[in-house]
Protein backbone atom coordinates (compact mmCIF):
# COMPACT_ATOMS: atom_id res chain seq x y z
CA UNK A 1 0.00 0.00 0.00
CA UNK A 2 2.73 2.43 0.94
CA UNK A 3 4.69 1.55 -2.16
CA UNK A 4 1.79 2.56 -4.38
CA UNK A 5 1.59 5.86 -2.54
CA UNK A 6 5.25 6.38 -3.34
CA UNK A 7 4.85 5.42 -6.96
CA UNK A 8 2.04 7.71 -7.99
CA UNK A 9 2.44 11.35 -8.86
CA UNK A 10 -0.71 13.02 -7.63
CA UNK A 11 0.55 16.58 -7.73
CA UNK A 12 -0.87 17.52 -11.10
CA UNK A 13 -4.33 16.53 -9.93
CA UNK A 14 -3.77 18.31 -6.65
CA UNK A 15 -2.87 21.54 -8.37
CA UNK A 16 -5.78 21.28 -10.77
CA UNK A 17 -8.12 20.59 -7.86
CA UNK A 18 -7.28 23.87 -6.13
CA UNK A 19 -10.26 26.06 -7.00
CA UNK A 20 -10.88 29.63 -5.98
CA UNK A 21 -11.85 29.30 -2.33
CA UNK A 22 -14.18 31.45 -0.28
CA UNK A 23 -12.14 32.55 2.74
CA UNK A 24 -13.80 30.25 5.26
CA UNK A 25 -13.51 27.08 3.19
CA UNK A 26 -9.75 26.92 3.03
CA UNK A 27 -9.26 24.27 5.75
CA UNK A 28 -11.41 21.76 3.87
CA UNK A 29 -9.64 22.53 0.61
CA UNK A 30 -6.17 22.31 2.18
CA UNK A 31 -7.20 18.92 3.55
CA UNK A 32 -8.26 17.75 0.09
CA UNK A 33 -4.99 18.98 -1.41
CA UNK A 34 -2.94 17.16 1.24
CA UNK A 35 -4.87 13.95 0.68
CA UNK A 36 -4.41 14.27 -3.06
CA UNK A 37 -0.67 14.61 -2.46
CA UNK A 38 -0.64 11.18 -0.85
CA UNK A 39 -0.26 12.32 2.76
CA UNK A 40 -1.52 9.66 5.13
CA UNK A 41 0.19 10.66 8.37
CA UNK A 42 -0.06 13.82 10.47
CA UNK A 43 1.40 15.12 13.74
CA UNK A 44 0.36 18.25 15.57
CA UNK A 45 0.45 20.54 18.52
CA UNK A 46 -3.01 22.11 18.45
CA UNK A 47 -3.70 25.66 17.39
CA UNK A 48 -7.07 27.30 16.92
CA UNK A 49 -6.23 27.96 13.28
CA UNK A 50 -5.62 24.25 12.67
CA UNK A 51 -8.85 23.08 14.34
CA UNK A 52 -10.66 22.00 11.18
CA UNK A 53 -7.62 20.31 9.65
CA UNK A 54 -6.93 18.39 12.87
CA UNK A 55 -10.57 17.30 12.99
CA UNK A 56 -10.63 16.17 9.37
CA UNK A 57 -7.39 14.17 9.68
CA UNK A 58 -8.47 12.61 12.96
CA UNK A 59 -11.78 11.46 11.46
CA UNK A 60 -10.06 9.73 8.52
CA UNK A 61 -9.45 6.06 9.35
CA UNK A 62 -6.71 5.73 6.73
CA UNK A 63 -4.65 8.52 8.32
CA UNK A 64 -2.41 8.09 11.36
CA UNK A 65 -2.34 11.14 13.64
CA UNK A 66 -0.08 11.95 16.60
CA UNK A 67 -0.67 14.60 19.23
CA UNK A 68 2.72 15.89 20.40
CA UNK A 69 4.07 17.23 23.68
CA UNK A 70 6.38 19.59 21.77
CA UNK A 71 6.62 20.44 18.09
CA UNK A 72 10.12 19.07 17.50
CA UNK A 73 8.73 15.58 18.05
CA UNK A 74 6.76 15.97 14.84
CA UNK A 75 9.90 16.69 12.83
CA UNK A 76 11.50 13.42 13.97
CA UNK A 77 8.28 11.43 13.52
CA UNK A 78 7.88 12.75 9.96
CA UNK A 79 11.42 11.60 9.15
CA UNK A 80 10.63 8.15 10.52
CA UNK A 81 7.41 7.99 8.52
CA UNK A 82 9.35 8.77 5.33
CA UNK A 83 11.92 6.08 6.16
CA UNK A 84 9.00 3.68 6.44
CA UNK A 85 7.35 4.86 3.21
CA UNK A 86 4.66 7.27 4.39
CA UNK A 87 4.19 10.94 3.62
CA UNK A 88 3.60 13.02 6.74
CA UNK A 89 2.63 16.61 7.48
CA UNK A 90 3.29 18.53 10.71
CA UNK A 91 0.90 21.20 12.02
CA UNK A 92 1.99 23.81 14.54
CA UNK A 93 1.69 27.44 15.63
CA UNK A 94 4.51 29.93 15.07
CA UNK A 95 5.47 29.73 18.75
CA UNK A 96 6.31 26.06 18.16
CA UNK A 97 8.81 26.80 15.41
CA UNK A 98 11.33 27.87 18.01
CA UNK A 99 11.04 24.46 19.67
CA UNK A 100 12.03 22.74 16.42
CA UNK A 101 15.25 24.38 15.36
CA UNK A 102 17.90 21.80 16.23
CA UNK A 103 15.65 18.88 15.24
CA UNK A 104 15.30 20.47 11.81
CA UNK A 105 18.98 19.63 11.24
CA UNK A 106 17.72 16.07 10.69
CA UNK A 107 15.58 16.70 7.58
CA UNK A 108 17.95 19.41 6.33
CA UNK A 109 21.10 17.30 6.60
CA UNK A 110 19.55 13.99 5.54
CA UNK A 111 17.37 15.69 2.89
CA UNK A 112 14.13 14.24 4.20
CA UNK A 113 10.99 15.59 2.56
CA UNK A 114 9.31 17.83 5.14
CA UNK A 115 6.05 19.75 4.99
CA UNK A 116 5.12 21.93 7.96
CA UNK A 117 2.03 24.13 8.12
CA UNK A 118 2.50 27.01 10.56
CA UNK A 119 -0.34 29.19 11.79
CA UNK A 120 1.06 32.62 12.55
CA UNK A 121 0.67 34.61 15.74
CA UNK A 122 2.19 37.89 16.79
CA UNK A 123 1.95 39.67 13.44
CA UNK A 124 -1.63 40.95 12.82
CA UNK A 125 -4.29 42.09 15.29
CA UNK A 126 -2.41 40.25 18.03
CA UNK A 127 -3.70 40.89 21.54
CA UNK A 128 -1.01 38.89 23.38
CA UNK A 129 2.39 40.57 23.46
CA UNK A 130 4.08 37.30 24.43
CA UNK A 131 3.30 35.96 20.96
CA UNK A 132 5.11 38.77 19.18
CA UNK A 133 8.82 37.86 19.63
CA UNK A 134 8.55 34.32 18.24
CA UNK A 135 6.03 35.40 15.63
CA UNK A 136 8.48 37.97 14.36
CA UNK A 137 11.37 35.47 14.48
CA UNK A 138 9.53 32.57 12.80
CA UNK A 139 10.44 33.13 9.15
CA UNK A 140 14.03 34.17 9.89
CA UNK A 141 14.56 31.15 12.18
CA UNK A 142 13.25 28.69 9.62
CA UNK A 143 15.38 30.18 6.87
CA UNK A 144 18.44 30.23 9.13
CA UNK A 145 18.26 26.46 9.72
CA UNK A 146 17.75 25.83 6.02
CA UNK A 147 14.04 25.49 5.29
CA UNK A 148 12.22 26.92 2.29
CA UNK A 149 9.55 29.27 3.58
CA UNK A 150 6.32 30.13 1.76
CA UNK A 151 3.54 32.42 2.95
CA UNK A 152 -0.14 32.82 2.18
CA UNK A 153 -2.44 35.66 3.15
CA UNK A 154 -5.67 34.52 1.47
CA UNK A 155 -7.58 31.24 1.36
CA UNK A 156 -7.19 30.61 -2.37
CA UNK A 157 -3.49 31.46 -2.23
CA UNK A 158 -2.99 29.09 0.71
CA UNK A 159 -4.66 26.17 -1.04
CA UNK A 160 -2.48 26.64 -4.12
CA UNK A 161 0.64 27.18 -2.01
CA UNK A 162 0.13 23.99 0.01
CA UNK A 163 -0.45 21.99 -3.18
CA UNK A 164 2.81 23.05 -4.75
CA UNK A 165 4.70 22.87 -1.43
CA UNK A 166 3.65 19.22 -1.10
CA UNK A 167 4.93 18.56 -4.60
CA UNK A 168 8.28 20.18 -3.87
CA UNK A 169 8.63 18.49 -0.51
CA UNK A 170 7.89 14.94 -1.57
CA UNK A 171 9.03 14.90 -5.18
CA UNK A 172 12.01 17.24 -4.88
CA UNK A 173 13.19 16.26 -1.35
CA UNK A 174 12.72 19.78 0.01
CA UNK A 175 12.08 20.93 3.57
CA UNK A 176 9.25 23.43 3.42
CA UNK A 177 7.27 25.48 5.90
CA UNK A 178 4.07 27.17 4.76
CA UNK A 179 3.24 30.14 6.97
CA UNK A 180 -0.49 30.83 7.27
CA UNK A 181 -0.78 34.57 7.87
CA UNK A 182 -2.57 35.75 10.97
CA UNK A 183 -4.46 38.18 8.74
CA UNK A 184 -6.01 35.16 7.03
CA UNK A 185 -6.75 33.38 10.31
CA UNK A 186 -8.52 36.40 11.74
CA UNK A 187 -8.62 37.91 15.17
CA UNK A 188 -8.58 35.36 17.95
CA UNK A 189 -11.87 35.16 19.83
CA UNK A 190 -11.23 35.89 23.49
CA UNK B 1 26.19 2.25 45.79
CA UNK B 2 27.91 -0.03 43.28
CA UNK B 3 25.17 -2.05 41.65
CA UNK B 4 26.22 -4.39 38.85
CA UNK B 5 26.48 -3.11 35.28
CA UNK B 6 27.08 -4.82 31.97
CA UNK B 7 29.36 -4.48 28.94
CA UNK B 8 27.47 -2.33 26.42
CA UNK B 9 28.99 -3.82 23.27
CA UNK B 10 28.22 -7.38 24.32
CA UNK B 11 24.67 -6.45 25.33
CA UNK B 12 23.98 -4.65 22.05
CA UNK B 13 25.49 -7.52 20.04
CA UNK B 14 23.12 -9.93 21.75
CA UNK B 15 20.12 -7.73 20.92
CA UNK B 16 21.18 -7.40 17.29
CA UNK B 17 21.99 -11.09 16.85
CA UNK B 18 18.39 -11.73 17.90
CA UNK B 19 16.84 -8.86 15.91
CA UNK B 20 14.94 -11.21 13.63
CA UNK B 21 14.22 -8.65 10.91
CA UNK B 22 13.71 -5.69 13.24
CA UNK B 23 14.49 -2.24 11.87
CA UNK B 24 16.95 -0.44 14.15
CA UNK B 25 17.35 3.26 14.97
CA UNK B 26 20.28 4.46 17.05
CA UNK B 27 20.70 7.56 19.19
CA UNK B 28 23.70 9.77 18.57
CA UNK B 29 27.04 8.97 20.19
CA UNK B 30 28.00 5.66 21.71
CA UNK B 31 24.76 3.76 20.92
CA UNK B 32 25.45 4.43 17.22
CA UNK B 33 29.01 3.12 17.69
CA UNK B 34 27.78 0.04 19.58
CA UNK B 35 25.31 -0.87 16.84
CA UNK B 36 27.85 -0.20 14.08
CA UNK B 37 30.45 -2.31 15.90
CA UNK B 38 28.06 -5.27 15.68
CA UNK B 39 28.01 -4.93 11.90
CA UNK B 40 26.95 -2.19 9.49
CA UNK B 41 23.61 -2.92 7.83
CA UNK B 42 21.17 -1.17 5.52
CA UNK B 43 18.32 -1.63 7.99
CA UNK B 44 20.15 0.39 10.65
CA UNK B 45 19.34 4.10 10.83
CA UNK B 46 22.13 5.88 12.73
CA UNK B 47 21.85 9.38 14.14
CA UNK B 48 24.84 11.68 14.38
CA UNK B 49 22.77 14.56 15.74
CA UNK B 50 19.12 15.55 16.24
CA UNK B 51 19.44 14.73 19.94
CA UNK B 52 16.09 13.59 21.28
CA UNK B 53 14.95 12.27 17.92
CA UNK B 54 15.73 8.56 18.07
CA UNK B 55 12.61 7.24 19.80
CA UNK B 56 10.36 9.44 17.65
CA UNK B 57 11.98 8.41 14.39
CA UNK B 58 11.31 4.90 15.63
CA UNK B 59 7.66 5.80 16.18
CA UNK B 60 7.34 7.16 12.65
CA UNK B 61 8.85 4.00 11.16
CA UNK B 62 6.70 1.78 13.37
CA UNK B 63 3.54 3.57 12.24
CA UNK B 64 4.52 3.39 8.57
CA UNK B 65 5.60 -0.27 8.82
CA UNK B 66 3.12 -1.89 11.21
CA UNK B 67 4.14 -5.40 10.16
CA UNK B 68 7.77 -4.94 11.09
CA UNK B 69 9.28 -4.61 14.55
CA UNK B 70 11.28 -1.46 15.27
CA UNK B 71 13.99 -1.34 17.92
CA UNK B 72 15.44 1.99 19.05
CA UNK B 73 18.80 1.74 20.79
CA UNK B 74 19.76 4.99 22.47
CA UNK B 75 21.48 6.41 25.53
CA UNK B 76 20.19 7.91 28.75
CA UNK B 77 21.28 11.41 27.73
CA UNK B 78 19.57 11.22 24.34
CA UNK B 79 16.37 9.90 25.87
CA UNK B 80 16.42 12.56 28.59
CA UNK B 81 16.16 15.15 25.82
CA UNK B 82 13.02 13.38 24.62
CA UNK B 83 11.32 12.93 27.98
CA UNK B 84 7.95 13.96 26.56
CA UNK B 85 8.30 11.44 23.74
CA UNK B 86 7.35 8.71 26.19
CA UNK B 87 3.93 10.37 26.56
CA UNK B 88 3.57 10.79 22.80
CA UNK B 89 4.61 7.19 22.09
CA UNK B 90 2.37 5.81 24.81
CA UNK B 91 -0.64 7.68 23.42
CA UNK B 92 0.22 6.54 19.87
CA UNK B 93 0.45 2.98 21.25
CA UNK B 94 2.42 1.20 18.54
CA UNK B 95 2.57 -2.56 19.12
CA UNK B 96 5.83 -2.91 17.21
CA UNK B 97 8.13 -0.39 18.91
CA UNK B 98 10.72 -1.28 21.52
CA UNK B 99 12.97 1.30 23.15
CA UNK B 100 16.29 0.15 24.61
CA UNK B 101 18.00 2.77 26.78
CA UNK B 102 21.71 2.07 27.28
CA UNK B 103 22.06 3.76 30.65
CA UNK B 104 25.54 4.51 31.96
CA UNK B 105 24.14 7.35 34.07
CA UNK B 106 26.54 9.77 32.41
CA UNK B 107 26.94 12.02 29.39
CA UNK B 108 29.76 9.89 28.04
CA UNK B 109 30.56 11.86 24.88
CA UNK B 110 31.16 15.14 26.62
CA UNK B 111 33.39 14.24 29.54
CA UNK B 112 31.38 11.75 31.62
CA UNK B 113 29.32 14.28 33.51
CA UNK B 114 26.71 12.48 35.60
CA UNK B 115 23.15 12.48 34.25
CA UNK B 116 19.70 12.43 35.84
CA UNK B 117 19.45 8.65 35.67
CA UNK B 118 22.14 8.32 38.33
CA UNK B 119 20.15 10.65 40.55
CA UNK B 120 16.87 8.84 40.87
CA UNK B 121 15.25 9.10 37.43
CA UNK B 122 14.44 5.61 36.15
CA UNK B 123 13.20 5.46 32.56
CA UNK B 124 11.57 2.10 33.19
CA UNK B 125 9.43 3.70 35.90
CA UNK B 126 8.69 6.79 33.81
CA UNK B 127 7.62 4.67 30.85
CA UNK B 128 5.50 2.45 33.11
CA UNK B 129 3.79 5.54 34.51
CA UNK B 130 3.13 6.72 30.94
CA UNK B 131 1.42 3.43 30.15
CA UNK B 132 4.01 1.43 28.21
CA UNK B 133 2.93 -2.20 27.94
CA UNK B 134 6.16 -3.57 29.40
CA UNK B 135 9.16 -1.99 31.10
CA UNK B 136 12.15 -3.31 33.02
CA UNK B 137 15.61 -2.44 34.29
CA UNK B 138 18.31 -4.98 33.45
CA UNK B 139 21.73 -5.25 35.04
CA UNK B 140 23.25 -8.45 33.63
CA UNK B 141 23.92 -10.09 30.27
CA UNK B 142 21.88 -13.09 31.42
CA UNK B 143 18.88 -10.78 31.73
CA UNK B 144 19.59 -9.54 28.19
CA UNK B 145 19.42 -13.13 26.95
CA UNK B 146 15.98 -13.41 28.53
CA UNK B 147 15.00 -10.06 26.99
CA UNK B 148 15.99 -11.30 23.53
CA UNK B 149 13.49 -14.13 23.97
CA UNK B 150 10.82 -11.75 25.20
CA UNK B 151 11.28 -9.36 22.27
CA UNK B 152 10.28 -12.13 19.89
CA UNK B 153 6.83 -12.26 21.47
CA UNK B 154 4.05 -9.92 20.35
CA UNK B 155 3.39 -6.86 22.47
CA UNK B 156 0.17 -5.02 23.33
CA UNK B 157 1.90 -1.65 23.10
CA UNK B 158 5.29 0.03 23.23
CA UNK B 159 7.96 -1.47 25.49
CA UNK B 160 10.99 0.15 27.13
CA UNK B 161 13.97 -1.56 28.65
CA UNK B 162 16.78 0.11 30.58
CA UNK B 163 20.13 -1.65 30.32
CA UNK B 164 22.44 -0.48 33.07
CA UNK B 165 25.83 -0.45 31.36
CA UNK B 166 29.35 0.27 32.57
CA UNK B 167 30.37 3.93 32.23
CA UNK B 168 33.36 3.76 29.89
CA UNK B 169 34.39 5.15 26.53
CA UNK B 170 35.19 2.22 24.26
CA UNK B 171 37.05 2.53 20.93
CA UNK B 172 34.69 4.23 18.48
CA UNK B 173 33.19 2.30 15.61
CA UNK B 174 31.98 5.07 13.34
CA UNK B 175 28.89 4.67 11.16
CA UNK B 176 28.70 6.56 7.86
CA UNK B 177 28.15 10.29 8.35
CA UNK B 178 26.51 10.76 4.95
CA UNK B 179 22.96 11.23 6.19
CA UNK B 180 21.40 11.09 2.73
CA UNK B 181 23.12 7.81 1.92
CA UNK B 182 22.03 6.20 5.20
CA UNK B 183 18.45 7.37 4.59
CA UNK B 184 18.38 6.12 1.00
CA UNK B 185 19.81 2.70 1.74
CA UNK B 186 17.33 2.24 4.60
CA UNK B 187 14.43 3.07 2.27
CA UNK B 188 15.88 0.84 -0.44
CA UNK B 189 15.95 -2.01 2.08
CA UNK B 190 12.16 -1.58 2.39
CA UNK B 191 11.71 -1.36 -1.37
CA UNK B 192 11.16 2.38 -1.62
CA UNK B 193 12.57 4.66 -4.27
CA UNK B 194 15.04 7.41 -3.49
CA UNK B 195 15.01 10.88 -4.94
Amino acid sequence: MTASVEAKHPEAGALAAAPAAPERQWPDQVYEVLKAAGISHMSYVPDAGHTTLIHLFSEEPEVITNVLTTEEEGIAIAAGAWLGGKRSVVLMQSSGVGNCINMLSLPVQARFPLLVLVTMRGEWAEFNPWQVPMGQATEASLKAIGLRVLRAETGPDLVETVAQAALMAFDADQQIAVLIGQRLLGKKKW
Amino acid sequence: MNLPTMDRRVAVKKLLDARDGALVVTGLGSPSYDVHAAGDRNDNYYLWGAMGGAALIGLGIAQAQPDKRVMVITGDGEQLMAFGSLATISVARPKNLDLVVLDNQHFGETGMQSSHTGKGIGFDKVAAACGFSKTAELRSLEEVDTLCEELRRAADGPRLFVLKITAENLPRSLPPRDAVEVKNRFRAHLGFATC
